[in-house]
């Protein structure tokens, strides 16, 4: 069990008026090899969350145990952890900072302690993972790349520290939809042919729901629902009112339920939508 | 000459003449539009497709290398006329904190009119009245660093109104927002246009924002390859995901039905009016 | 929350008291004059009549204590190390306390607190200035002060402007800092351990990226004041006047009366 999560809670300024729960009393299991989707409304705590699947932020009360090792135990070591649960924040092409590729997305190796002969071997592979010719880059400098490329370099970088569990955070915040779905697409490809753990956090109903397997809501701090896509957005009353959407074909389902149709609650894709709706005109069904 | 902006062949280089091979690095192609006074636009298209290059020549910050732009009559080849020009177009970015150049709010809203040389007492109408408009009145007297993407967004489009322009441009100002932000910049923005006839130009990427306007201009490789209304334009479904564009899941929805033989118009853009339709066909 | 949102910085403490509601101009001229009274009048009576100044005018900016105490804090190593030098090295009067060749005498003990106490002064009552006037009223007040300088070329407005800019990106910046921060840090980087130079060198994870973003907004934030018409300060109106009141005008009376009367008491004791 890569990560558990047990009665979590993080408080700022505590015992003053200016007390903030940014989570409150939070428990969860992830299981290796899972792709989860982690949404919630700004403020709702998520960047907190995965802040603390990495130890970067300390729990105030509560449990964290990444393969079973207790964050809150001084003696763990930080660094190895930061090793297995890799974190990728917002527009990471901002952290960029060496001279060449190959020096940035050697930074994290490096810091593990790979040894130079093992590093070419990771950089190259990193490069590879994410869509990029690493022959091709490896040698320029990170800043003269176009922004969808050093995103793509961030991200390798993480990768090369050959991490068990991946957290991204908005992964695709600022991209086209062209680049949405690459990007995408190269996760859900990362993840089936590696078996990683990947945890997206994500504000966009129609991304996740293309992608995760599980979705955890998140809103005020706590958790509120947490299953599969299609559970979570059958309650779509729920995830309206907390200041989510759910994606565009599940909020046609619910229209036409409410004009009396006898369709699912959801329906996850375009494709399913189609399907469910030939099946009602060829059933000449109303009621 | 009714059209507010009008586009007559622009062409635009980022790189000097003497570039050996002209044809690739031309953001701008031949471009040639009008846009009526009132209207609200959306010109959408991949990156790169060349949309916040068309952006930025409406208000001068970007002239052409060779065509012309004429802003409310003025061209903007004209170097003594810029800041004329800027008055009438204003625009606002992606980057909702690197516009922002004051430390309270109302400060910032007044650092236009400041700059157009506006009686200070004239200064403080205006803040009040954009500050109104944008429905950012009981911040006034914050400092920006604590809003929200959606509330600087918000502050900054003040801060063009208060120089009473013609035409507001969002430069991809939603990209960096989140839903909720995204929809108060998108509800200002509809709103300034029906009540108080601000032409609008939304540079935009989400074609959920696409949708809501009236009137959609489709950039590919520094060319207009479509323009019209949303309804004309996004019922082309092929012809969007080929330019690296997206439709809402409704109009893919549509076409699929279509497709399979259900008899349905292409264009439904809501899933209120998909409702209707199949509602209607039973 | 942010690893580094415990830095404070010279922070505006809002009220509306007849302090806070003087023209910037006044402030800056009595806080000047006030340093330079502090330099010239020496002894403890008049440093107490100077005191009790400084409590009287937070008292009427209802600035608590505690508050103008805060800007004390990061200069507590300084003050104390001041005191320490002074009453180790300085000589004269009675031996007050003696081990090995460290000594203490008693214009060592005076002097020494004379100098941290001046010191103590200085900062709190430049505190004072900054804790009742806002960043843009004092970049204002600068600007008005040094404007007839812009006829002998100096770029008054435009130092005013940059230095609005700065405070207003310094949150910001903040902010990206601990941004970066972590992210490196998630990439295993150590800020912490190793030697004064081997620090250094690891600070450049977060360094570099800063510095990239730094110009980057710059570029933007330029562009997008070009779009407001900006264009130097020539013509350039302000939505707030800088204006004397009659208030001011009693404030510097009654200063100067308080000045003069340190100045005599310096010179009487």
């Amino acid at each position: 069990m890569p990560i558990k999560i047990k009665n979590l809670s993080s408080i700022y300024s505590a015992g003053t008026s200016f007390e903030v729960r940014a989570l409150d009393g939070i428990s969860l299991d992830i299981g290796e090899g899972e792709f989860i989707g982690i949404i919630g409304p700004t403020g709702s705590g998520k960047s907190t969350l995965v802040q603390h699947f990495n130890g970067l932020i300390r729990p105030t009360q509560g449990e964290v145990l990444v393969d079973g090792r207790d964050l809150a135990d001084k003696t763990t070591d930080l660094r190895a952890v930061r090793q297995r649960v890799g974190l990728i924040f917002q527009y990471p092409e901002h952290q960029l900072f060496e001279e060449t590729v190959f020096a940035d997305v050697a930074f994290g190796p490096k810091n593990q302690g790979v040894s130079v002969a093992e590093l070419r071997e990771r950089v190259h592979e990193a490069l590879a993972l994410v869509g990029l010719d690493p022959d091709a880059i490896v040698d320029r400098s990170p800043f003269e790349l176009s922004g969808g490329q050093m995103r793509r370099v961030a991200i390798a970088g993480v990768l090369a520290m050959r991490p068990t569990v991946l957290v991204l955070d908005e992964p695709t915040a600022g991209l086209d939809p062209k680049g949405r779905d690459e990007l995408l697409a190269q996760l859900k490809e990362l993840h089936s042919k590696s078996g990683m753990t990947v945890i997206l956090v994500s504000h966009s109903m129609e991304d996740i729901a293309r992608v995760a397997t599980r979705l955890i809501v998140l809103a005020g701090g706590q958790v509120i629902a947490d299953g599969t896509p299609r559970a979570v957005f059958a309650q779509a009353k729920m995830l309206t009112e907390v200041g989510l959407g759910v994606p565009q074909v599940t909020e046609l389902m619910l229209a036409l339920r409410e004009r009396g149709y006898n369709v699912p609650d959801v329906a996850l894709t375009v494709e399913e939508a189609c399907a469910i709706i030939l099946g009602l005109s060829l059933r000449g069904e109303q009621q | 000459m009714s059209a507010i902006i009008r586009m007559e062949g622009v062409y635009f280089s980022y790189s000097s003449e003497a570039d050996s091979n002209p044809q690739q690095t031309q953001a701008l192609q031949g471009v040639s539009l009008s846009i009526e006074p009132g209207e609200f636009v959306a010109i959408v298209g991949r990156n790169g497709s060349g949309k916040s290059t068309l952006a930025k020549q409406i208000n001068a910050i970007l002239t052409p290398t060779s065509g012309e732009v004429w802003v409310d009559g003025i061209s903007t080849k004209d170097e003594d006329s810029v800041f004329a020009i800027r008055q009438v177009a204003g625009m606002v970015f992606q980057n909702p904190d690197n516009q922002i150049v004051a430390t309270i709010v109302e400060e910032d809203v007044a650092f236009g009119p400041e700059n157009l040389g506006v009686q200070p007492s004239e200064i403080r109408q205006r803040v009040d009245e954009a500050l109104q408009l944008v429905r950012m009145s009981e911040y006034a007297l914050h400092p920006p660093h604590l809003l929200s993407g959606g509330q600087k967004q918000r502050v900054a489009i003040a801060g063009v109104l208060a120089m009473h322009p013609k035409i507001l441009i969002l430069d991809e100002s939603t990209a960096m927002l989140d839903p909720i932000g995204r929809k108060e910049v998108m509800e200002t923005a509809l709103r300034l246009n029906r009540e108080r006839g601000m032409t609008v130009v939304l540079i935009t990427h989400h074609m959920d924002e696409a949708v809501l306007a009236e009137r959609v201009i489709v950039l590919d490789r520094g060319r207009v390859v479509l323009d019209g209304s949303n309804r004309e334009v996004f019922k082309q479904v092929g012809r969007l995901r080929e330019l690296g564009l997206d439709v809402p899941q409704v109009t893919s929805l549509a076409e699929l039905l279509c497709e399979q033989g259900l008899s349905l118009p292409s264009d439904i853009l809501t899933v209120a009016e998909m409702v209707e339709q199949l509602c209607q066909s039973k | 929350m942010s690893i580094l949102k415990n830095v404070t910085i010279g922070q505006y403490y809002p009220g509306d008291s007849v302090v806070h509601r003087l023209d910037p101009r006044t402030k800056l001229g009595l806080s000047f004059a006030f340093i330079v009274v502090l330099f010239i009048v020496k002894g403890f009576l008049p440093y107490a009549w100077l005191a009790a100044l400084v409590l009287l005018v937070a008292q009427i900016a209802s600035v608590p204590l505690k508050v103008m105490l805060r800007g004390l804090k990061p200069l507590t190593f300084i003050i104390a190390l001041t005191f320490l030098l002074h009453i180790f090295t300085t000589r004269g009067g009675v031996v007050l306390w003696q081990l090995g060749f460290l000594r203490i005498d008693s214009n060592g003990l005076a002097q020494g607190a004379f100098l941290s106490f001046r010191l103590i002064l200085l900062v709190v009552a430049t505190s004072l200035l900054t804790l009742t006037t806002s960043p843009i009223a004092l970049t204002d007040g600068l600007e008005r002060i040094l404007s007839p300088g812009a006829k002998l070329g100096l770029p008054a407005h435009e130092l005013a402007m940059m230095m609005t800019i700065a405070l207003r990106f310094i949150p910001t910046l903040i902010d990206e800092a601990d941004k970066i921060m972590r992210a490196q840090l998630a990439r295993g980087a150590d800020f912490e351990t190793g030697g004064l130079i081997k620090r250094a060198k690891n600070l450049l994870p977060l360094l570099v990226p800063l510095f990239v973003s730094a110009f980057r907004r710059a570029d933007e934030l330029a562009m997008a004041m070009e779009a407001r018409a900006y264009r130097g300060g020539k013509h350039r109106t302000r939505l707030k006047v800088l204006k004397y009141t009659s208030s001011d005008f009693w404030a510097f009376c009654l200063s100067g009366l308080a000045f003069g009367v340190a100045y005599y008491l310096g010179r009487w004791a």
